[in-house]
């Protein structure tokens, strides 16, 4: 075996012990005249070997290797030319002046002769021109697009598409020769030419719907070009209006073309149709259920994929491929399997569980840590789905506790449990002697500590509290420290709240005085000492509460970056304090947004997740907020480096952005708007799309235009940061803050303006051609400022007991005839619209056709007053009659809340 | 590099070809998702040891679709956004391997690839140029790429080929003949 190896290295000989100076010195041979063709391809080869093993050439090496190469044009053999121009393109990324070698290319493009090397000199010609010289090429290029050699005439094309991103006017103007490359002969060509042409034409609707209608009439050869057909027929359908699908049938036609790339990219388009109803899904369905069973593992990842995804907002529709579904649960594809069990998970019905789960068991063994999270994860949602198969469920749980596994496995399972016993009290004494077995004999102290927690928790709430103390008392006797401590303050609990065991208890935290270690006898003296004074234990052990972590942690930063703060001690008292119950809450929120992120696939695809995309467990509808809460982040982040908005406090809300141009003018502004404690900031960001100009000292001007709110007045500008320069094509920020004395929060409208001094430049440089500028003003949309932007979204758990909590006295209520609204659907996200509340229970998923709903939303409006709030809606003739009830400690705010609705 | 979006053509963000150890053979990344050989040697090495042996074709890897092929001791990787049409990448790899088989005569392995790197690279460059596919018909991409150096100097070891070559076309001829 040995030998064989060193054989193959010795094979490798080429490329055996390569090093790039030794390569650099034998291209001096590119020098040699005659030129050995066979020798300096072999040369280039090794060249571009170390390119592709990552060896980074210097800019000063590139250069002079790129020009040494430029030697071999005098030599016309084509096999040593071909390899010439790969070089060119792969170096042109480093090296400098390779503008140089231009008419070289424009030789090797415009040869009479049918060249094999014509449309290699086209693509290197793209490679290292430049927005200045395309103006020189343009013509040849517009040449080559028509050119009646495919492999030219693509050659062109692919070069254009990667000259559009940077010269789109330029392009355009080749529209022409586009359209007539698009009957070409070569399937290929055909469809670089519709992916050009839909790059040109993508903002004109009207030449999209034509390019998509004239070319479904099957003219096409290529079935990637129909791929791309069928995603700009999705495009199209995604700006109609909801319920309108002028292009479904052409869909729906695609599903029976002869190619599978095809049939898969039309039932995927289907499958992610908005709104798409079930009729419309099942030929899309049927046609990935074929797919389920070809032998290709290729063709059953994606439909199982697709499948596993549709599942999420559609379970019905899927139902239908359960059988084969669970024939792949045993596929040799790992992903496959993985993908069937998840999605069977979700789309199975309380019968098939049990059948299920036996099959998850006969292979559970078989499969890696990282997909039996997955399993775990997909079981822990069905459990909750299906509280009445708890104790199967548990079962089976902690039948996998208990064999071989990492510690992420096991963390899996534990939490899977703990959620389990969160959400379905039954299950509590059950799971709870499952745990108690586990930490028996468990090797990992992080989880030992939690379960230990646990019982000391939920321990003495159950019927035979006096069992778990001797679980947790071996604990003392036989684990580490860390596990030890754990276990005192769990068995303090105990003490605590079961006065008839605390004398018991009592011994054995006498015993844990003799402990080894300081911490675990430190918490059994205080323990002791506390124990029999009713307020002390109320203070230390009984209080659930704890500090919002988030905030905690901002604030701490805040005041260690802050030197002058340092002379007091850091105040703790304006962190804001939640209840255990609100912790546990954004702790499954954030998990779940970590596992969103783990398992991407199952996400929406195109343009990331959308709010109103509606996932199957409350808990993953967190994400949703979550992740807005990260782009929050990032604006509190830049605004803290800009000096005069530094000083404004820690941020409350930042809205989404709101356009307020036409995403296709000259210049292209959105708003985003900032909450501060005492302050407003409006940040607008700014593009310019004129390269031929270049603006400096860009002002937004905001005026209060009209405001039904009296408060309104109160608001005073204070400070305005304009952009320096706009240069062409870089966003730029504005900002414009108002103070709000008083934390007032008005709704208002305000006129927005742009103000600034045009200077005219030269488009390839950007350089301005004069000094001379002239002042300008380039209006804006009206901006609102609205209830929804001083509310932030807040998940709560448990919505009954917080509305019974505030009770009746807190509200407010309102009625309300929504005559432009047609459906309820409609109705459910204007209101998440309007109100930016967070929906609970999973109340903002509206069955098709509802004539009736509830919608039940929770938030948190600015300066920290929680509000919840009820929405009954009926459908009638006339549209949608809505009452509004919010309930909050402050009564204003809840008046505000139902006053945004109108 | 404009991004890969659903409407774009970029549908591939790298071609990876591993010898039976994992050890690099061609890397050429069209996108920067990882920018440093550091960052793309422990990609390849999770890839490759998540890969060795699998039967399948397909893998969903740090959130890429890659779609691969293992060839007596080389493995070849095409990879894809998540959001790519699975089809098209393997599409596109078949190809690939097509034309990398009529060229290197069916013997798509380590030593040949090595042997005739030259004609690997000008493959690759004929079927994906920046990220788009160029071509997909293998027997097109086989016909654009150039061998060796000029007639002249064609050592020994292949005149013989051509010999082969040309003995058995006028094997053919003569039996379409009879």
């Amino acid at each position: 075996m040995n030998l064989g190896k060193k054989d193959e290295d010795s094979d490798a000989g080429l490329f055996f012990h390569i090093d790039k100076s030794t390569v650099l010195q034998e291209a001096r041979a590119f020098n040699e005249t005659p030129i050995n063709p066979r020798k300096c391809r072999l040369i280039l080869t090794k060249i571009v070997y170390l390119l592709y093993q990552s060896e980074v050439f210097h800019t000063q090496e590139a250069t002079e290797t790129f020009f040494s190469i430029t030697k071999l044009f005098q030599s016309q053999d084509t096999p040593l030319r071909q390899m010439v121009y790969l070089l060119i393109k792969e170096l042109s990324t480093v090296a400098e002046d390779v503008i140089m070698v231009t008419s070289s290319l424009m030789r090797d493009m415009n040869a009479k002769s049918d060249v094999i090397y014509r449309a290699n000199a086209i693509r290197a010609l793209a490679k290292i021109t430049d927005s200045s010289m395309l103006q020189a090429i343009e013509r040849f290029i517009k040449q080559a697009i028509v050119d009646k050699n495919p492999s030219v005439s693509s050659a062109a094309l692919v070069s254009s598409l990667h000259l559009f991103g940077a010269n789109k006017d330029v392009v355009r103007r080749w529209a022409n020769e586009v359209q007539e490359s698009i009957n070409s002969k070569g399937p290929i060509t055909q469809y670089h030419a519709l992916g050009l042409m839909y790059q040109i034409r993508q903002h004109d609707r009207m030449a999209v719907i034509k390019l998509v209608q004239n070319y479904s009439r099957g003219s096409l050869r290529s079935p990637l070009a129909y791929c791309m057909l069928i995603r700009y027929a999705c495009k199209i359908m995604e700006d109609e209006e909801p319920g309108s699908r002028s292009l479904y049938d052409l869909l729906e036609g695609w599903l029976r073309h002869k190619h599978d790339m095809v049939v898969y990219e039309a039932a995927r388009a289907i499958c992610d149709l908005r709104d798409v109803t079930s009729k419309e899904l099942f030929p899309a369905v049927s046609a990935l259920q074929l797919m389920l069973v070809n032998h290709k593992p290729t063709l059953r990842f994606a439909a199982i994929r697709t499948l596993s995804k549709l599942a999420m907002t559609h379970p019905a529709a899927v139902f239908p491929c359960n059988l084969d579904m669970e024939n792949l649960i045993t596929d040799p594809n790992r992903s496959i399997a993985t993908f069937a069990i998840t999605t069977l998970l979700k789309t199975g019905n309380e019968a098939s569980v049990d059948r299920l789960m036996k099959q998850i068991t006969g292979f559970m063994n078989e499969i890696s840590d990282e997909f039996k999270i997955i399993v775990i994860d997909a079981i822990r949602s069905l459990c909750l789905k299906f509280p009445a198969k708890q104790s199967l469920m548990l079962n089976f749980l902690s039948n996998v506790l208990r064999d071989e596994g990492g510690y992420e496995y096991k963390r899996a399972i534990v939490d899977a449990i703990l959620d389990i016993i969160y959400h379905i009290p039954e299950s509590k004494e059950f799971a709870l002697s499952h745990l108690c077995e586990f930490i028996e004999d468990c090797e990992f102290n992080k989880l030992a500590v939690r379960i230990l927690h646990l019982l000391g928790r939920e321990g003495p709430k159950t019927s035979k509290p006096s069992k778990y103390i001797r679980y947790i008392y071996n604990r003392v006797i036989l684990e580490n420290a860390t596990v030890r401590a754990a276990a005192v303050s769990a068995l303090a609990r105990f003490a605590v709240h079961l006065p008839e065991l605390r004398d018991r208890v009592k011994v054995l935290l006498t015993r844990c005085l003799d402990d080894n270690e300081d911490e675990v006898r430190d918490r059994a003296v205080m323990y002791l000492r506390i124990i029999d004074d009713e307020d002390l234990c109320k203070r230390y052990i009984a209080d659930e509460t704890t500090y919002s972590w988030p905030s905690l942690e901002r604030k701490l930063v805040e005041y260690v970056n802050d030197e002058a703060a340092h002379s007091s001690a850091f105040d703790i008292s304006t962190t804001p304090v939640i209840t255990a119950a609100q912790e546990r809450a954004e702790r499954a929120r954030v998990a779940t947004a970590a596992a969103e992120l783990a398992v991407p696939t199952l996400r929406s695809t195109q343009g990331g997740p959308t709010p109103s995309a509606p996932s199957s467990t409350p808990a993953a509808r967190g994400a949703v907020p979550s992740a807005a809460g990260d782009a929050q982040a990032g604006y509190a982040a830049a605004m803290e480096k800009i000096p005069e908005l530094a000083g404004l406090g820690s941020l409350f809300k930042s809205s989404k952005p709101v356009e307020l141009t036409e995403s296709e003018t000259e210049y292209v502004v959105s708003c985003v708007k900032h909450v501060f404690s005492e302050h407003l900031v409006f940040q607008f960001d700014c593009r310019n799309t004129l390269n031929d100009s270049l603006l400096e000292n860009v002002n937004v001007v905001m005026k209060l235009e009209t405001s039904e709110d009296d408060d309104a007045t109160a608001l005073v500008q204070d400070k305005a940061i304009p952009i320096q320069r706009l240069i062409y094509d870089i966003p730029g920020t504005a900002y414009v803050v108002y103070s709000r004395p008083g934390g007032v929060c008005p709704t208002a409208t305000f006129s927005n303006a742009l103000r600034f001094i045009v200077k005219d430049c030269d488009p390839s440089t950007g350089e301005p051609d004069s000094e001379e500028g002239y002042e300008d003003e380039y209006l804006l949309e009206d901006l609102d400022l609205v209830t929804a932007d001083y509310m932030l979204p807040s998940y709560i758990v448990d919505f009954k007991r917080t509305w019974e909590e505030l009770g009746e006295a807190t509200e407010v209520t309102e009625t309300y005839a929504l005559t432009n609204v047609a459906s309820i659907k409609a109705a459910v996200q204007n209101l998440l619209q309007l109100l930016g509340m967070h929906p609970c229970d999973g109340s903002d998923m509206v069955k098709d056709k509802a004539t009736t709903h509830t919608l039940l939303l929770s938030g948190v409006y600015v300066g920290g007053t929680k509000v919840v709030c009820r929405c009954r809606m009926v459908l009638g003739d006339d549209g949608v009659t809505l009452e509004v009830t919010a309930r909050s400690p402050d009564q204003d705010v809840g008046r505000r809340v139902v006053d945004a609705v109108c | 590099m404009v991004k890969a979006q659903g409407t774009s053509l970029y549908t591939t963000k790298g071609v990876i070809i591993l010898d039976s150890e994992g050890k690099r053979m061609l890397s050429k990344y069209y996108t920067n998702d990882y920018p440093t050989l550091k960052e793309q040697k422990v990609f390849e090495k999770s890839l490759f040891d998540k890969t060795r042996k699998s039967s399948s074709e397909i893998i969903m890897f740090d959130n890429q679709i890659i779609v691969f092929k293992n060839s007596i001791d080389v493995f070849i990787y095409i990879l894809g956004s998540a959001d790519e049409n699975e089809l098209i990448l393997s599409h596109l790899l078949s190809s690939f391997y097509e034309s990398l088989s009529i060229l290197l005569k069916g013997q798509v392995e380590k030593r040949a690839i090595l042997e005739s790197f030259d004609v690997v690279v000008l493959a690759l460059d004929e079927t994906v140029d920046g990220g788009i596919i160029l071509e997909s018909d293998p027997n097109n991409v086989a016909s654009r790429v150039t061998k060796k150096g000029s007639e002249a100097d064609i050592p020994l070891s292949e005149q013989t080929v051509t010999q082969v070559w040309q003995r058995a076309q006028e094997q053919l001829a003569r039996s379409l003949l009879k």
